[in-house]
């Protein structure tokens, strides 16, 4: 019925367009003239306007969408490198914003000034030395400062100054799940390889290393605020990646190598739960899950996988929580160790 | 006509195995228009998937079988449809489609040439395509589903069937489709180069050419040095899925196995990939400036602003897509250092491509527009070129990048700067030189309502993507429903659908009309648009040979619109100077 159906409006489709055609042609045989083709300087001045709305319009829901989507992006950054993205991210932004409300102002607003008329004639204007030196400096001096700003706050992300031992974690991928392994007292991970996988040891942790047997493998990430984490991550299969978007990492997991990431968390989860934007992002969701007849939702920190793994992708996710020092150390010392694990 | 019938014309060398490159062009735009709907379509069903993810859709069973049971959308198919919407998009449409057409088309009655340097390679060029196409439409139908790692078709999901099932047969005909399309590439690009070098006629030094021409020859050169990049990253591919070999995989267990693969890296066919991939983003994008920029002066009835400023940008812009490949890759782990080196050339792509957009913009200033359907086009390719490229400088910072790196921000950037720039430049290409193809003209009104629906609505479906991106929001998910912190988001994606499927629908508009007036259009005059360069001296009716008599010698560059001192507001190529106009140096 349904096939049947989409023919038909298919089939009247066609049939309407034929009748505009017919239509178009007739008229431009009536008058004499053949405007079913030819542009004239009516259609220069219809389109020009229609130039002349459409940047309103453009501008018009450009205007919208920051006002009513932009509290849907995502909130203050959890993570001291994430405030420098942050403010990277608000000068890049302002650059850009700036010169797209330039030039397609002048873009569309030229469409409509110098639309065709039959009495106008166009100025023969090849080129202007002065002018293009000028748009070819203005854009390169502004990106120098953009790569200046760019690369120092690049090199200070990946480049973290030793403050402090940093805590390390991994953060172990496979299809379609998480799992962390914390390093223990000794803070070095005991070795792991694939071929080791068997049975309980879901990892491959060599037992036999002496670092391993102190490593906390755990199903949630919990992390301590101001301390800075060492994140290294693994992968079992095929490609995946780490990204937690509230504190602005992203790292790809990587089967037969390893990779790594430094950041210090800076917001808990109950500071993060109890901030203004978090309070009404909540409301909002949760208004829309109770029309759907949904459990409703507290926030909490995500890990997800961003890289394209499989049918489960879009359903790789951890839990994330950000606390106090004093309560990470006592979950910590709770759980168990690797070697009581066997 | 007879003069130059080399041998009998039948069906079979006229239409199929031609040698033509006027015909080859025709074969190519349909072949890539077929692919288009294909790849549209699509992109129609995962937007169904993504605003209404639980709403069950019987024309998804209709269409998917057994991967749309009760109208539920299977999470591996998304992963393929995505996929495979991503390369024929890519290759099929915007690079065989736009280049190959319009190469075709234009590189020998613009040069003043009779045919391509090879009408057999060219032939060739086009049946590799034809059934490169053939095998890529043939994988939707294989039993496992076809390709479905994403357009970029990393190892190891693109090497283990355990992975995901399309990465079976589906991922082989993948591969053997795509060699056979760089193979058609290749072909076509060398053929463009030597036809450029050697074959203009007298007085087209390359300082004349159109910038269409010139565009089309750095595109084949771009073409010719990264391809067969990729086609090594698509054999050592092969050779890991079919013959044991450990180029991409190492220390792997899957489905409960272990591999014995040892001491492959999966990062390095991301990078042999990128090194095709970034400059195809160019490969796509040049022929549509070229065509813009021509359309643009003709329409403009006045000069291309900065030629020589036009032409440098091209080759500025195709030089620094050798060494940008690795702002795909900031989050893999490669050294920082690396990453560094990356942002800065990447950025500097943004100086001759704000010098692009300020010349167009300039060129319209003063002008005296005419805007037909082509000319619309072209205005629409320049503002999503600024759109979509400003958002580069986002992408391109490594620093920023980490945040939003694979989400729909990204999505939102390339497909406003790459896509909706070639599209429009292709439909600009389609509505000018129509009358060249066909001898006949497309009709204007149906023209203008195909530019705004589809304007509109590709705006209307990009531009809240930078949002969805901003949110957090991971591209390629099945589904954004596992993850409350997203549902908020849902009405921008009912959004973006709704204005997907208007936009969809307005290209029956332009296939009705593109096929309605191939065959029953208004005969063209000899010069519709009152053009300079050299294919519209050329008779309407098609030709062996192009020109019945003589090549015509050039006197002059292609953009003397309206110059002081002309009768007319523009000056063919053909037409000597006068002595005034040699006198000023011109």
């Amino acid at each position: 019925m349904e096939t049947l159906l989409i023919i038909v409006v298919a089939l009247l489709a066609v049939i309407a367009l034929t009748q505009a055609i017919r239509i178009f042609e007739i008229s431009s045989k009536i008058k004499g003239t053949d405007n079913d083709i030819k542009v004239d300087d009516k259609d220069n001045n219809t389109q020009g306007w229609l130039m002349l709305l459409f940047l309103i319009f453009f501008f018009g829901a450009f205007a919208w969408m920051i006002n009513e989507y932009m509290e849907l992006t995502l909130p203050v950054s959890a993570s001291e490198h994430g405030d420098h993205i942050d403010n990277l991210w608000n000068i890049s932004m302002g650059v850009i914003i700036l010169a797209f409300l330039v030039t397609q102002p002048l873009l569309f607003g030229f469409a409509y000034m110098f639309r065709g008329r039959k009495t106008r004639k166009a100025s023969y204007m090849e080129h202007n030395n002065k002018l293009e030196l000028f748009w070819t400096g203005i854009p390169a001096v502004v990106l120098a400062g953009l790569i200046l700003y760019g690369l120092s706050t690049w090199t200070d992300i990946m480049f973290p100054e030793k403050t402090q031992e940093p805590i390390v974690v991994e953060l172990y991928a496979k299809q379609f799940g998480w799992t962390a392994r914390y390093a223990g007292d000794d803070n070095t991970l005991g070795y792991a390889n694939v071929r080791l996988i068997g049975g309980s040891n879901i990892l491959g942790v060599d037992s036999l290393d002496k670092f391993s047997s102190d490593d906390i493998i755990t199903n949630e990430l919990r992390l301590p605020k101001g301390r800075p984490v060492l994140f290294k991550f693994r992968s079992q299969d095929v490609i995946h990646s780490a990204y937690l978007p509230h504190f602005r990492v992203q790292m790809n997991c990587v089967p037969g190598t390893e990779t790594q990431f430094q950041f210090t968390p800076s917001i808990t989860t109950a500071e993060m739960r109890s901030k203004t934007e978090t309070i009404d992002k909540v409301a909002r969701v949760n208004s829309i899950r109770s029309a759907k007849g949904e459990d409703p939702w507290e926030f909490d920190y995500v890990l997800l996988c961003n890289k394209i793994c499989g049918s489960a992708h879009y359903n790789m996710q951890m839990k994330v929580v950000v606390e106090s020092e004093a309560d990470f150390d006592k979950w910590l010392k709770e759980q168990q160790t690797y070697a009581e694990m066997l | 006509m007879e003069a130059h019938a080399h041998h009998k014309e039948t069906f079979i060398n006229k239409y199929v195995f031609t040698t033509d490159h006027k015909m080859i062009a025709k074969q190519f735009l349909i072949t890539g228009m077929i692919m288009g709907i294909i790849g549209v379509a699509m992109s129609l069903l995962f937007r169904l998937q993504l605003a209404w993810p639980d709403k069950e859709w019987p024309i998804l069973e209709m269409l998917l079988g057994k991967w749309g049971t009760d109208g539920i959308m299977d999470p591996n198919i998304y992963l393929a449809l995505v996929t495979i919407h991503g390369t024929i998009m890519v290759f099929f449409v915007l690079t065989a489609g736009l280049s190959g057409t319009f190469s075709n088309l234009l590189i020998p009655l613009q040069i003043g040439a009779r045919d391509m340097a090879s009408g057999f390679i060219n032939m060739l060029s086009y049946w590799f395509f034809f059934v490169s196409s053939v095998i890529m439409v043939a994988s939707l139908f294989v039993e496992s589903g076809p390709a479905a790692a994403g357009w970029t078709i990393y190892p190891p999901l693109s090497a283990l069937p355990q992975a995901v099932p399309g990465s079976g047969m589906g991922m082989t005909l993948w591969l053997v489709s795509m060699s056979l399309f760089i193979v058609s590439s290749l072909l076509g690009a060398l053929n463009y180069i030597v036809t450029v070098l050697n074959l203009r006629t007298k007085g087209m030094s390359m300082t004349r050419l159109p910038l269409t021409i010139w565009a089309f020859f750095v595109t084949a050169i771009l073409g010719v040095l990264s391809f067969p990049v990729l086609f090594s990253a698509a054999l050592l591919l092969i050779f890991d899925r079919s013959f044991g070999t450990s180029f991409y995989l190492s220390d792997i267990m899957v489905a409960g196995e272990v591999l014995s693969n040892q001491g492959g890296s999966p990062i390095l066919f991301q990078h042999l990939f990128w090194f095709l991939g970034h400059p195809e983003v160019y490969i796509i994008l040049l022929p549509a400036l070229g065509i813009s920029s021509e359309v643009i002066s003709t329409n403009a009835r006045k000069p291309i602003f900065g030629y020589r400023a036009m032409v440098g940008s091209i080759l500025a812009i195709a030089f620094l897509s050798f060494i940008v490949w690795g702002h795909h890759m900031f989050v893999t782990g490669m050294n920082p250092f690396l990453g560094s080196v990356f942002t800065f050339t990447t950025l500097l792509i943004a100086i001759p491509s704000a010098v692009k957009a300020f010349n167009y913009i300039t060129t319209l200033w003063k002008g005296n527009l005419q805007m037909t359907p082509a000319m619309l086009f072209s205005i629409g390719l320049v503002s999503t070129f600024i759109t979509g490229g400003l958002t580069g400088l986002v992408l391109g910072d490594s620093a920023l990048d980490i945040n939003v790196h694979d989400t729909y921000f990204v999505v939102a950037h390339f497909h406003i700067v790459m896509g909706l720039s070639a599209i429009f430049g292709l439909f600009a290409g389609v509505y000018h030189w129509f009358p060249k193809m066909y001898g006949r003209r497309m009709n204007k009104n149906l023209g203008y309502i195909h530019f705004w629906i589809t304007f509109i609505a590709a705006y209307g479906v990009f531009f809240p993507m930078h949002f969805l991106g901003m949110a957090g929001l991971p591209r390629r998910y099945y589904t954004n429903t596992a993850f409350p912190m997203f549902d908020d988001l849902a009405d921008i994606n009912v959004l973006v659908s709704y204005f997907a499927i208007i936009g969809g629908i307005a290209q029956v508009v332009f296939i009705f009309n593109f096929f309605y007036s191939a065959v029953r259009g208004k005969k063209s005059v000899q010069n519709p648009w009152r053009a300079n360069s050299l294919e519209w001296t050329t008779p309407v009716e098609h030709i062996h040979g192009n020109w019945p008599g003589e090549i015509p010698e050039v006197h002059r560059w292609p953009y003397d619109y309206s110059k002081p001192g002309a009768e007319e507001d523009f000056i063919p190529q053909t037409v000597p100077m006068t002595e005034d106009e040699i006198a000023e140096g011109h």
